[in-house]
C-alpha cells in the first residue's frame, strides 16, 4: 500500500462544476510529486481535498494507511504553503511558526527549540521578531515554508507558492525547495502551472487537464514519451510542433512533405508531433522552407516557418547564420517524432 | 517662509473651524468658575473667575433631586456603568454575530443579516413602550440590567464588523485550520486582534451613544439612585431655594463641563489604538 492513495476521487461543486473526475493516484513516502496543468484544470482542488479544505464528492483518500476523507484538516498532519503565503499579519515571524505547535499543546521550551532550528535552516533567524508586513517577498516565502516545516508533517502541500516572486527569486527558491525536500525526505506535492517548475522539481509529474489525469511519470518520461496530444503540447518550451497529417503505409504526408516513419502504420487522421530542437537543419536536408521570423535568444535562436498552411518552429544554435526571409533546408528523422491518433487523442 | 494664498485660506478655514468648536466649551468652562451673582449681572464669561473650587465642590457633593439624596457624583457613576455596559456588550455581541454571519454557512444567513440591518430603521425611541413593558414585566425597572439590556444589540456595528471580516482572505482561515485552530480560536486569535482598530472605533461610538441616552433612563428609572448625568442636566440645580430666586448658572455650567469628561477620556485613551491601527496596515 502506498503512502498516499487517491482512489477515484471526484469533486463536483454545488453549482454543478466538475472540477476533478475519477482521479486515482499513488504517491510513495518521500516522493516529490508535481501537479501541473493549465489554470482551472482542478489541480489545486485536488490538493485542497488532500489537505481537507474541500469536501470530497466521491472516492477515497488514504494517508499512511488511514482513510482521511472525514478527518479534520488539523488532524491530517499535513502542512500547506499557500500562494499568497497566508502569513498571520498580526503575529511576529516566531509566532507565525509557533502557532500550530501551540495549538497542539507542545511545551514552550520545545517550541522555542524547534522554531529556532527551522529558522536557522531557512536563514530567517534574524527576522523572528518582525511582523510579516516588514518582510520582503522572498522572506515571506521562507517564513511560510518554515511554518510548514516546523510542524514536521507527513506531507507538504505547495499551492503555487512561487508565482508571486520575480523571476530571479523564483529560480532561487525553486532550488531551495528542492534541496530542503531532499534533505528532509518529507513527501511533498507541489501544484504549479509552470512546466519548468514541474520539470525541475518533480520526482514524478502528474499532468492534469479538465479534472482528468493525462499522464503520470518522471520528467524524462513525460518529455520524451507524452501519452496524449495535450501533454505533448503542454510540456516543453518552445512548444512541440503538431502537424495534422495522413499516414499511409508508414509514410506521413504533411502537405507535400513526406516523412518516413519506418513502420507500416495507417491512420487517416493523425497528428505528428516533433520538438523544435529535433528538427535538424543542414544543407543536405531533404525539405526546405522559408524562415518567416527569427527570434534570437543568445545561445539559441528560434525560427518560425510554415509547411503548407501549418506553422512550426525550430530551435537551433545561433551560430548558424540565418535571417528572416532566407530559405533553409532541414531533416526530420522518423525516430524522433511523436504520433497521436486524432480520434482518441492518445499516442500511437 | 512664504505661504501661498491657498495655504493661508485653508489655514484660516481650519482655524475658524477649531474656534467654532472650542470657544463654546471654553465659554462654558470660564463661566463655570464664576459666582452666580456676577454671571447673572454680566452674562457669559471669557476669563476665568475665582469660584472654581466652590462650584465644582458643590456640584459633586450636593444632594439633589426630590428626595435630596442623589448627588451628581452618583449620576456620573450610573452613566459610566450604563455607557460601559452598552458599549462593551454591543461590541462583543455584534463582533460575534458578524462572525457567525460571515464564517458559518447556515441557511438564511443573508435574510437574517437583512433582518438585523433593517432594525436600524427602528431606534429605541420608536419601540420605547414595548421595550418598557418587557423590562417592567421582567422586574428590571430601576436596575442597571434594565438600563443596559434593551440597548445592547447593534445593527450598525454588526454591519461594520461583517464588512471587515469579508475583507480577510480565505487563505488565512484555511491556514489557521491546518494549524489546528477551531472556530473559537480563530475568532480569538485572528479576528479580534486583526480588528483591533475597528473594536476601538466601535467602542468609542457606542460609549458616547450609551452615555448620551436620555429618554430611556428617564422612563426606566423612578428611583433617583439610578439617575444618569444627561437626565440630571435637566433636573438638578434648577430648584429655587426658599424664595432666593437666583439661578445657579455657575454650578450648572460646572456640571456640564464635568459631564463632558468621560466621553472625552474614552476617546483620548482609545485613540492611541486607533492611530496605531491606521499607521500599520496589516493585511
Amino acid at each position: 500500500m502506498s503512502f498516499l492513495e487517491l482512489q477515484n476521487i471526484t469533486k463536483i461543486y454545488p453549482n454543478g462544476t466538475k472540477a476533478v473526475n475519477e482521479t486515482s493516484l499513488n504517491i510513495e513516502n518521500g516522493e516529490f510529486v508535481v501537479f501541473v496543468g493549465p489554470s482551472g484544470c482542478g489541480k489545486s482542488t485536488l490538493l485542497r481535498m488532500i489537505a481537507g479544505l474541500e469536501d470530497i464528492t466521491n472516492g477515497e483518500i488514504s494517508l499512511d494507511g488511514n482513510i482521511i476523507n472525514k478527518i479534520d484538516p488539523s488532524e491530517r498532519d499535513v502542512a500547506m504553503v499557500f500562494q499568497n503565503y497566508a502569513l498571520y499579519p498580526h503575529m511576529s515571524v516566531f509566532n507565525n511558526m509557533a502557532y500550530g505547535l501551540k495549538n497542539r499543546g507542545i511545551s514552550k521550551e520545545e517550541i522555542n527549540n524547534k522554531v529556532n532550528d527551522v529558522a536557522k535552516l531557512l536563514e530567517i533567524d534574524q527576522l523572528l521578531t518582525r511582523k510579516p508586513s516588514m518582510l520582503s517577498g522572498g522572506q515571506r516565502q521562507r517564513v511560510a515554508m518554515g511554518r510548514a516545516i516546523v510542524r514536521n508533517p507527513k506531507i507538504f502541500l505547495f499551492d503555487e507558492p512561487l508565482s508571486n516572486l520575480d523571476a530571479k527569486l523564483r529560480n532561487q527558491m525553486r532550488l531551495e525547495i528542492k534541496r530542503l525536500q531532499r534533505q528532509m525526505g518529507v513527501t511533498s506535492i507541489f501544484v504549479t502551472h509552470d512546466q519548468t517548475e514541474a520539470m525541475t522539481l518533480g520526482d514524478r509529474i502528474v499532468v492534469i487537464n479538465n479534472g482528468v489525469v493525462e499522464q503520470v511519470g518522471t520528467p524524462k518520461e513525460i518529455y520524451s514519451k507524452p501519452n496524449t496530444k495535450f501533454v505533448a503540447e503542454f510540456i516543453g518550451s518552445p512548444q512541440m510542433n503538431l502537424f495534422n497529417c495522413k499516414i499511409e503505409n508508414g509514410i506521413a504526408h504533411i502537405a507535400d512533405m513526406k516523412i518516413n516513419l519506418n513502420n507500416s502504420t495507417n491512420i487517416d487522421d493523425a497528428t505528428l508531433g516533433i520538438r523544435p530542437d529535433d528538427i535538424l537543419i543542414s544543407d543536405n536536408g531533404k525539405h526546405s522552407c522559408v524562415a518567416n521570423l527569427v527570434e534570437y535568444l543568445g545561445s539559441d535562436m528560434i525560427i518560425y516557418s510554415k509547411i503548407g498552411d501549418q506553422e512550426f518552429s525550430c530551435k537551433l544554435s545561433s551560430k548558424i547564420n540565418l535571417n528572416a526571409g532566407d530559405t533553409f533546408k532541414f531533416e526530420i528523422s522518423g525516430t524522433s517524432v511523436h504520433l497521436f491518433d486524432n480520434t482518441t487523442g492518445s499516442r500511437v | 517662509m512664504k505661504f501661498k494664498p491657498l495655504e493661508i485660506l485653508t489655514h484660516i478655514i481650519l482655524i475658524l473651524g477649531v474656534l467654532l468648536m472650542v470657544l463654546p466649551i471654553w465659554f462654558s468652562f470660564a463661566t463655570s468658575t464664576h459666582d452666580n451673582v456676577s454671571i447673572m449681572t454680566e452674562g457669559m464669561k471669557f476669563f476665568l473667575g475665582e469660584s472654581f473650587t466652590h462650584n465644582y465642590n458643590e456640584v459633586l457633593n450636593e444632594k439633589g433631586g426630590w428626595s435630596e439624596e442623589v448627588t451628581a457624583a452618583r449620576m456620573f457613576v450610573n452613566s459610566f456603568i450604563m455607557a460601559l455596559g452598552i458599549a462593551t456588550l454591543k461590541v462583543v455581541i455584534s463582533a460575534m454575530s458578524a462572525y457567525a454571519l460571515v464564517y458559518f454557512r447556515f441557511k438564511l444567513a443573508v435574510p437574517i443579516f437583512w433582518l438585523i440591518f433593517i432594525t436600524l430603521l427602528v431606534p429605541l425611541e420608536v419601540r420605547i413602550f414595548p421595550s418598557y413593558k418587557i423590562v417592567s414585566d421582567l422586574g428590571l425597572t430601576n436596575t442597571y440590567t434594565g438600563l443596559i439590556l434593551p440597548l445592547v444589540a447593534s445593527a450598525t456595528a454588526t454591519f461594520f464588523f461583517r464588512q471587515f471580516y469579508k475583507t480577510i482572505p480565505d487563505e488565512l482561515l484555511e491556514s489557521a485550520k491546518l494549524d489546528g485552530a477551531n472556530s473559537w480560536r480563530f475568532f480569538i486569535d485572528f479576528l479580534l486582534p486583526l480588528s483591533k482598530t475597528m473594536l476601538a472605533a466601535m467602542f468609542i461610538f457606542m460609549f458616547v451613544y450609551g452615555y448620551s441616552q436620555y429618554l430611556w433612563p428617564l422612563i426606566m428609572t423612578t428611583d433617583e439612585k439610578y439617575w444618569t448625568v444627561v437626565m440630571g442636566m435637566k433636573i438638578i440645580f434648577t430648584e429655587n431655594y426658599e424664595g432666593v430666586a437666583l439661578p445657579r448658572t455657575g454650578e450648572r455650567f460646572a456640571y456640564i463641563i464635568l459631564s463632558m469628561l468621560p466621553p472625552v477620556l474614552v476617546v483620548v485613551i482609545l485613540q492611541r489604538w486607533f492611530i496605531k491601527g491606521l499607521i500599520q496596515t496589516e493585511k
